[in-house]
């Protein structure tokens, strides 16, 4: 067969490799690695930042006086009410943002309006969901000194979804699924939500309905049968999302059942620092500069230990501009932003591919200051990165994806305590959610777990299962995966993974799995964060 | 039930431990003479009591314990019930009775297995109602202490010997049984068991929890 010709193309976001070209790099968890594709690879990278608004504060003030199908902020406050003020958690966005964060803007405006309104029965509430409970400093750095010096830890607080006293059923949607949330939300006169918008799966009903709820109400989406009808998680449309479509009718009770402002905004994708900036950009753009950057970090990279490492990429906030602010009914505002988002994030991509190449980053949504552990690499790859597209998956049906990991098997017992019972046990009874969902309630229920979630700073004993269904998609769809040089093979397999040494072996194992001698490479350049549009 | 769950008490359960128990009592003692005899004798032999724990909870013990010869059998009682009333009962941690009640919930017998004695574990174990608790017994002579605890001596290596030989009468499984101690010297308990836990644990646990991936809790 004749190798593929290279091709020329005037896509911006698209390069083909041909025999002048260097090599491309990826991320390897807190370290880099350069990777030569074979001649004729596709090569696909994320849109540039978009130009974030010039005045933020304007904007939201803007949102909050002329929200969508609502009346302005101001017209709903009274004296004497009970506030409840809702936000999302430190899982966004990723890496943290340079201060001040979008929270605390959209924060110190409402609560302006509300002294200036006479409201001062009011409790802010991180909707952290069955996500691990944010520490006091990491709350401080997202709202800000004064919100915290005068409302931590009061009346500014992580939602228990365990305290089931505080959890108040509201209704169920016409397929029988609980509404269940809580109670301090429920029971107040207005409840306003405050989102940041980083993927499209974010947002909407998504924001009250799964943020402020119990592992009952939860349980009705995040299940095997539900992630395998989704095409993509990251396209919300209720025929592409089993996940979109059972979340946002239960949504619909919420928005029957109470009163809710919803205030969400859209980034942009410009994740990296100015020490990192180069990351961004195609390598055939880089500059001498840009290579010397490079090298010089890599080299630093590579010769200091993990922990200083993660230290190092974590004390780089990421500065994100807003590039939108929608505030009222949740599925207008929704749906404004969505379309700034994909603004940022959509690629048109013409055809699939039969290898999908990319870097797992040392940041997921589950381990912002902590490890990525194998369950976290796990759902970067078969969770995130498979499912950034709509339309087709960018791999073809029974493809191979080739990861670059080095696939420590490091927990944060703090953060992670049940994904190590779940690696060891669960994982070596089986790695088929069908078979293995059996389990899930015994963690869920686990006493040790839930009080390690409700009192410390663990993630909730079910959440591994939970990472482990947000792979099913991809796993189903993906024929093999390969993880490039991983420093301890075990955990490839105890994923069900196979391993290489270098990318040539794992473009050989490819060929030979496929039974092409020339398949069609793909690398997807992310992050920064892009959802491919793909045309089969 | 399927399963149990051991709990160690002191610093697992309550925020009291042998000593404070001592210390109530030594307080109580209704002569002037003999007040102050036991509360001067105790704060003097805290240093000593100290390097005793570190070599061994029932090298501990053994001194310890000696503190209460001579005390009637009664009166141990009548201080069991007022010490708890009084202090044990306000510093049991919520969150470990939280927890009891879930793990109930599971299917799992509550078990206490301290190395307290059993004056002071009784009112608590009746508060908790749990399924099953053993504590050390003072042997009693002529109606009074005599200052030496009955054997074997529920402490360190022992206990978790007793827990297996518990286990297995009861018909437990061992892999499923939960245990809940603070300290290093509860590790070979927490061993027997499939499922150990650190409550609040001293560095020597905390380590081998974090080296051996235990869940880590800490109660208030």
């Amino acid at each position: 067969m004749a190798r593929p010709r290279p091709r020329i193309t005037r896509d911006p976001n698209i390069e083909f490799i041909d025999d002048k070209s260097g090599p491309r790099v990826v991320h390897y968890g807190t370290r880099f690695r350069e990777v030569s594709l074979p001649r004729g690879s596709r090569v696909i990278y994320p849109n540039p930042p978009m130009e974030p608004l010039g005045n933020v504060k304007a904007a939201i003030r803007y949102a909050l006086n002329h929200p969508l199908e609502a009346d302005p902020l101001y017209a709903q406050l009274r004296p004497g009410m009970k506030l409840t003020i809702a936000m999302d958690d430190i899982s966004l966005p990723l890496p943290p943002m340079v201060l001040p964060d979008i929270r605390q803007l959209i924060l110190t405006e409402i609560l302006e309006l509300c002294a200036k309104n006479g409201v001062d029965d009011i409790h802010l509430i991180v909707a952290v969901c069955l996500h691990r409970h944010m520490t006091g400093p990491e709350v401080r750095r997202m709202v800000g000194d004064k919100i915290y010096n005068e409302y931590w830890p009061d009346r500014l607080y992580n939602h228990d979804a365990e305290d089931l006293e505080n959890i108040v059923e509201i209704g169920q949607t016409d397929h029988g699924e609980p509404v269940r949330l809580n109670r301090r939300a429920v029971e107040s006169d207005l409840l306003i939500y405050v989102n940041v918008n980083l993927v499209p799966m974010d947002g909407g009903h998504k924001s009250v309905t799964v943020g402020l709820c119990d592992y009952k109400s939860v349980s009705m989406h995040h299940n095997t049968r539900t992630m395998h009808k989704c095409h993509s998680y990251m396209d919300p449309r209720p025929e592409k999302s089993q996940l979109s479509k059972i979340v946002d009718r239960m949504g619909r009770i919420v928005d029957e059942k109470m009163n809710v402002f919803h205030i969400e905004t859209a980034l942009n994708n410009d994740m990296y620092g100015p020490a990192l900036k180069h990351l961004g950009k195609h390598e055939s753009r880089w500059t001498e500069f840009d290579r010397a950057k490079f090298q010089a970090s890599n080299a630093v990279l590579e010769r200091v230990p993990e922990a200083a490492r993660r230290k190092i990429l974590e004390s780089v906030p990421a500065p994100y501009g807003v590039i939108a602010v929608a505030a009222g009914k949740t599925e207008p505002v929704h749906a404004r932003i969505l379309e700034a988002s994909f603004k940022q994030y959509a690629v048109p991509v013409k055809g699939q591919c039969d290898v999908l190449v990319a870097g797992i980053p040392f940041i997921s949504p589950y381990n912002v200051n902590s490890t990525l552990n194998p369950l976290l690499v796990q759902v970067m790859a078969l969770g995130y990165l498979f499912n950034f597209y709509r339309g087709e998956p960018l791999v073809k049906k029974d493809g191979v994806m080739i990861i670059f990991h080095p696939c420590a098997e490091d927990f944060n017992r703090t953060h992670h305590p049940s994904y190590v019972e779940f690696y060891h046990r669960i994982l070596s009874i089986g790695t088929n959610s069908y078979d293995i969902h059996k389990y899930e309630k015994e963690f869920a229920e686990n006493p040790d777990y839930i009080q390690m979630y409700r009192k410390g700073n663990a993630y909730h004993g079910v959440h591994p299962f939970y990472m482990w269904y947000w792979g099913d998609a991809g796993r189903a769809w993906v024929g093999k995966v390969i993880v490039v040089d991983p420093e301890n093979t075990r955990v490839p397999t105890q994923l069900g993974w196979e391993w290489a040494r270098d990318f040539e072996t794992a473009m050989d194992m490819a060929r030979s799995y496929l039974g092409k001698s020339q398949p069609e490479v793909t690398l997807s350049h992310a992050p920064p964060i892009m959802v491919c549009d793909v045309e089969a | 039930m399927k399963a149990a769950a051991f709990y160690d008490v002191d610093g697992t359960l309550v925020s009291t431990n042998v000593v404070h128990v001592y210390a109530y009592y030594a307080r109580n003692v209704p002569t002037l003479t003999g007040k102050l005899k036991r509360s001067v004798g105790l704060a003097a032999s805290l240093p000593f009591y100290a390097f005793a724990d570190k070599r061994g909870r029932k090298f501990f013990n053994d001194m310890f314990y000696k503190n209460y010869a001579d005390i009637t059998a009664d009166r141990l009682h009548v201080l069991g019930e007022e010490l708890f009333e009084k202090i044990v009962q306000k510093r049991i941690f919520r969150d470990m009775v939280e927890l009891m009640k879930r793990s109930r919930a599971e299917g799992y017998a509550q078990v206490l297995v301290t190395g307290a004695i059993s004056q002071m574990v009784r009112p608590m174990a009746k508060y908790l109602e749990v399924d099953a608790w053993f504590a050390n017994e003072l042997e009693i002579v002529d109606g009074r202490a005599t200052g030496r605890l009955v054997p074997p001596v529920l402490a360190g290596p022992e206990k978790a010997a007793f827990v297996r030989r518990y286990a297995i009468e009861q018909g437990y499984d061992l892999n499923l049984c939960r245990a809940y101690a603070d300290s290093a010297s509860d590790i070979p308990m927490l061993c027997t068991v499939g499922r150990p836990v650190a409550v609040n644990p001293d560095s020597n646990l905390r380590a081998t929890a974090t080296a051996h991936d235990w869940p880590i809790i800490q109660a208030s």
